[in-house]
């Protein structure tokens, strides 16, 4: 049985791994799963220094989902490399780093930081944060903005490249394919929709932030739906995100065209959610008579 | 022994017309608590809640984990819908309890903040001065047995319908301003709603008081990794969660 999968120059022993932001530095789960089980882990998104983040409320719980507004509080880079990346360093899976900047000179600055450090297999970029030197517009849901970065941190980093696709387009597929065109090796998708809940008695946002990113299961027909889409628009591979709980879950993604899949908010109510999912993607396909993963990535028929 | 298990639910009943008390039987071999730590709570069946609820340890024996909580909203409704022989899936001991305290010591409980006090006052039995305030005599829960475990006992309530009208934190600034020296240096160590940490915020600005107070803040996953809970302190954002839910509050900002 074959449950490897290649992203990119990046090889993964099987196709699940952590989303960003969900997963910390990985420590945190250490005690609950084998970290060595997982196809890849990606940690909390990194800025080059160190961010505090919005004040509280920053989560709210939403029908079969949740919203948050951390405003990426992260160590930032030097911390990282020096305090997290040794312990990530122990395990022999792929780390991914996910990184983001408020313009594109802190994306380089970034991206090159982290490009000559022993232990980190790849880069996840985040382009759904505000540009400062563009009106505080979101890099990932403008064309020409998003090509810019894209291909800026391209020249600036030699290692495997995903970037991370904001869902709050109308195309998502044009965005893919610039991303693509950008130099991408992969796109990851979808992170989380904007949204935000009122408390009516105060009349009030419930979050600090007013708006917050939308993530779990309310999220999945969406997010399955995009995979689908940009299946059909790239050629690089696609991790696919967005509300996976279970192995069934995890699967319409792989179905839909997604070589892998990111599973984040099931791991605050099921601390051990990956590894069921790697058990029971394997057992699904042992049940249905496959014999490689790649049997069924992208199998989808209309 | 994972921090991660099923537990069965033993026992779900009203202590009074808002409070139950929740005891869990879990289906493996578990970590012994320390007072003022917490349990991330599986509330229902479905995703909606989808999130885990966290609840302070009450009591906890070899067999047996028992929570002390209020019905509030959508999770203790679901909580409190679940029948014996349910199973529900736990995580916990989590966070950082109460540091123990060396001699007498102050207990300072807002309504249903007292389930998280309740280790300490039951270790150190007869050492505590306990004020403990709620709304209204049925909500002031447990007091009897708060009673026979505390040195000293002061009661308040909003309505006056047990000790006295008024804040808890009322009682005890009159505590502080009237008793000697020796009083004012006693350990203090508080759980309550968000305005009773207020005022005892204030009230210890300045002053030599310890005060150790278990905070609230919405949380997801209760491992420190979402990095939901914060709260301001000295040293920026500390997680609720994980470097909590007890701070020393001094070197909390709000």
């Amino acid at each position: 049985m074959n449950l490897s999968v290649s992203i990119g120059q990046l090889k993964l022993k099987n196709p699940v791994m952590t989303a960003s932001g969900t997963f910390g530095y990985g420590e945190e789960y250490a005690e609950f799963m084998d970290l060595n089980a997982l196809g890849a882990i990606v940690v909390k998104g990194l800025s080059l220094t160190p961010r505090e983040g919005n004040p509280v409320p920053r989560i709210v719980e939403t029908p079969a989902g949740m919203l948050n507004a951390i405003g990426l509080q992260n160590i930032g880079v030097r911390a990282f490399v020096e305090e997290k990346l040794p312990f990530l360093r122990r395990f022999d899976i792929p780390v991914i780093v996910n990184f983001f900047g408020d313009s594109v000179r802190e994306y380089v600055l970034v991206a090159e930081a982290l490009s000559n450090v022993e232990g980190i297999s790849g880069l996840e970029m985040n382009i759904s944060c505000p540009n400062k030197d563009a009106g505080w517009c979101i890099f990932g849901t403008d064309p020409g903005t998003m090509e810019h970065v894209i291909s800026a941190v391209r020249r600036a980093t030699p290692l495997p490249l995903i970037v991370k696709l904001s869902p709050n387009v109308t195309d998502i597929a044009l965005m893919a394919r610039i991303a693509e065109s950008s130099g991408a090796d992969a796109v990851s998708l979808i992170n989380t929709l904007t949204g935000m809940v009122i408390d009516v008695k105060k009349q009030r946002p419930v979050l600090a932030n007013i708006t917050g990113g939308l993530s779990g299961p309310a999220i999945r027909p969406v997010a399955v739906r995009m995979v689908w889409e940009v299946y059909r628009a790239v050629k690089i591979p696609i991790i696919g995100m967005g509300g996976v709980m279970t192995d069934s879950d995890a699967l319409q993604f792989l179905i839909a065209g997604a070589t892998a899949v990111a599973v984040g908010t099931a791991h605050f109510v099921n601390p051990t959610a990956a590894v069921e999912i790697i058990d029971g993607i394997g057992r699904f396909l042992k049940e249905e008579g496959f014999s490689d993963i790649y049997d069924i990535i992208g199998s989808l028929s209309v | 022994m994972s921090k991660y298990f099923s537990a069965e639910i033993v026992d779900n009943d009203y202590v009074n017309k808002h409070i139950k008390l929740l005891t869990l039987r879990p289906l493996s071999e578990v970590i012994a608590p320390e007072a003022g730590q917490f349990y991330m709570l599986q509330a229902g069946n479905t995703y909606d809640p989808l999130l885990k609820r966290p609840f302070s340890i009450f009591r906890y024996d070899l067999n047996s984990l028992q929570f002390l909580y209020r019905v509030i909203g959508k999770g203790t409704s679901c909580l409190a819908a679940y029948t014996n022989g349910d199973r529900i899936s736990v995580i916990g001991p989590l966070g950082n309890g109460y540091p123990a305290p060396e001699g007498d010591f102050i207990v300072i409980a807002g309504g249903i903040g007292i389930a998280s006090l309740w280790p300490i006052l039951e270790k150190f039995r007869g050492s505590c001065y306990l004020f403990y305030g709620a709304r209204n005599r049925d909500e002031l829960v447990m007091s009897d047995e708060a009673e026979k475990l505390s040195k000293h006992v002061f009661f308040s309530t909003d309505d006056g319908s047990a000790g006295q009208r008024g804040f808890i934190t009322t009682l005890f600034k009159d505590f502080l301003d009237t008793s000697q020296a020796a009083y004012r240096s006693l350990p203090v160590y508080a759980c309550g709603p968000v305005a009773m940490i207020k005022n005892l915020s204030v009230m210890i600005s300045g002053k030599l008081l310890r005060c150790y107070a278990s905070l609230e803040e919405n949380m997801a996953c209760g491992l420190g990794a979402c990095l939901g809970c914060v709260v301001k302190t000295t040293s920026g954002h500390r997680r609720v969660c994980k470097e909590g839910p007890v701070f020393n509050l001094g070197q909390i900002l709000r």
